[in-house]
């Protein structure tokens, strides 16, 4: 079993931040591993993230569809929020539509930006979901 | 590996009858290897003593490790007596800035008002280095340093020899970001750093009623301290960085805290003192 990754402490203040906000919000990792969702994201998701763990982004995303409002087909990778705040290092922000494990289809806008230690230092991002 | 405590006050020097048995200079600790080499932790008042005892010893090359910036924790580097000779080579090792260089930001207490001489005019050949992303070797130790709750930019050390590890976080707030209860190591700040050492160096300034009214200082409880030790698997906590109101009666008091916390007591936590010497197989 490989060991467990240490942390940032920018990602363990950003989950303290993100514990105690009622505005769902998810973490990841610079490589884009899914290390956290708040408890408001619970609803959105239909699952808390005790239940999810840790996994990486693209895998836990495509459980719910996420689909474009104008046309109801599959959100390119290049219009998803978490994906460009990692790649591009720069800030984000969608609209589309996806479906909970609960089978409840919910429009969201998402908004997600880079987190950088010091300097050039990616250490993950932040994603917050804003109910549309 | 054998470590000297010069100085474990917290904040401020506290001389004084008061405080003879614990001490009143602020944190700087010596660690010794058996190659001969001599690494410093932080530059409090307590280097200025060091300093003195390592030029009698002839010790020409040293490294030093600054947690950060705080000026408990550098207030003595300009009383330090191998800088001041020539023939000294000093590497000082420290938390990065995204703004300016570790040279940079020490240079501003050498410099008027704050003392009149400046960083250039110090004959010692001294090179500064923001700590790596990754360990690194000093001698026959391995260095990790990794960023710890604490207002500013600070960092934690873990140095590891073949047959020994100590962890040193003399300013460090986990209960900031939620404690430890329920988190795996990995969430816990510095748990990579602590993480099963023999000898953990850790922030205690606090009786638990006295933590509420500084929340966000950047500093534990003993409680806390005690909680953290436990957490990481640390195999002996000694508590430091001494709140300046506690004199020793007060230190008595905490340390049998500390030892009641953790259900122990003769090997149990144990209080830091000026000149405490602690040997690690």
């Amino acid at each position: 079993m490989a060991a467990v990754r240490p942390k940032h402490l920018v990602l363990i203040l950003a989950r303290e931040f993100a514990e105690n906000l009622a505005t769902p919000t998810l973490i990841t990792d610079e490589r884009g591993v899914l290390v956290f969702y708040n408890e408001a994201a619970d609803e959105i998701f239909g699952r808390s993230f005790a239940e999810a763990g840790e996994t990486p982004l693209e895998d836990w995303a495509t459980q719910y569809s996420p689909r474009s409002v104008e046309d109801d087909q599959a959100l390119p990778l290049d219009r998803r929020p978490t994906g460009i705040a990692l790649r591009e290092r720069q800030p984000a922000h969608e609209r589309f539509r996806i479906t909970g494990l609960d089978g409840v289809v919910r429009e969201v806008e998402v908004t997600a930006f880079p987190l950088f230690a010091h300097q050039d230092e990616l250490v993950g991002s932040v994603t917050i979901f804003w109910r549309a | 590996m054998r470590l000297k405590i010069w100085g474990c006050r917290g904040s401020l020097p506290t001389p004084g009858i008061e405080t003879v048995r614990y001490g009143g200079n602020t944190s700087c600790v010596e660690v010794a290897f058996d190659d001969g080499g001599v690494l410093v932790l932080d530059a409090g008042t307590g280097i200025r003593e060091l300093g003195a005892e390592l030029v009698r010893r002839g010790v020409r090359r040293l490294n030093l490790l600054l947690t950060h910036l705080h000026l408990d924790h550098l207030e003595g580097l300009r009383f330090f007596g191998p800088l001041w000779d020539e023939g000294v080579s000093v590497d000082i090792w420290g938390p990065p800035s995204p703004v300016s260089s570790l040279r940079d930001r020490i240079s501003r207490a050498f410099s008027p008002p704050l003392f009149p001489l400046d960083l250039r005019d110090v004959p010692a050949g001294v090179t500064f280095h923001d700590v790596p992303r990754t360990p690194w070797e000093l001698g026959d130790a391995t260095v990790s340093a990794s960023l710890v709750v604490h207002p500013g930019s600070t960092v934690g050390y873990r140095i590891e020899t073949s047959g020994a590890s100590l962890a040193y976080l003399p300013d460090h707030e986990p209960a900031l970001v939620g404690g430890v209860a329920g988190k795996t190591l990995d969430w816990i700040s510095g748990g990579a750093i602590a993480e099963g050492v023999d000898l953990l160096l850790h922030d205690s300034q606090y009786f638990e009623d006295e933590y509420p009214q500084y929340v966000g200082w950047g500093h534990s409880s003993v409680a806390d301290a005690v909680a953290y030790a436990d957490a990481v698997g640390a195999r002996r906590l000694v508590l430091f960085h001494h709140e300046p109101l506690h004199d020793d009666d007060s230190l008595d008091r905490l340390e049998a805290r500390a030892r009641e916390l953790a259900g122990r007591n003769g090997d149990g936590p144990t209080l830091a003192r000026e000149g405490m010497v602690l040997e690690l197989p």
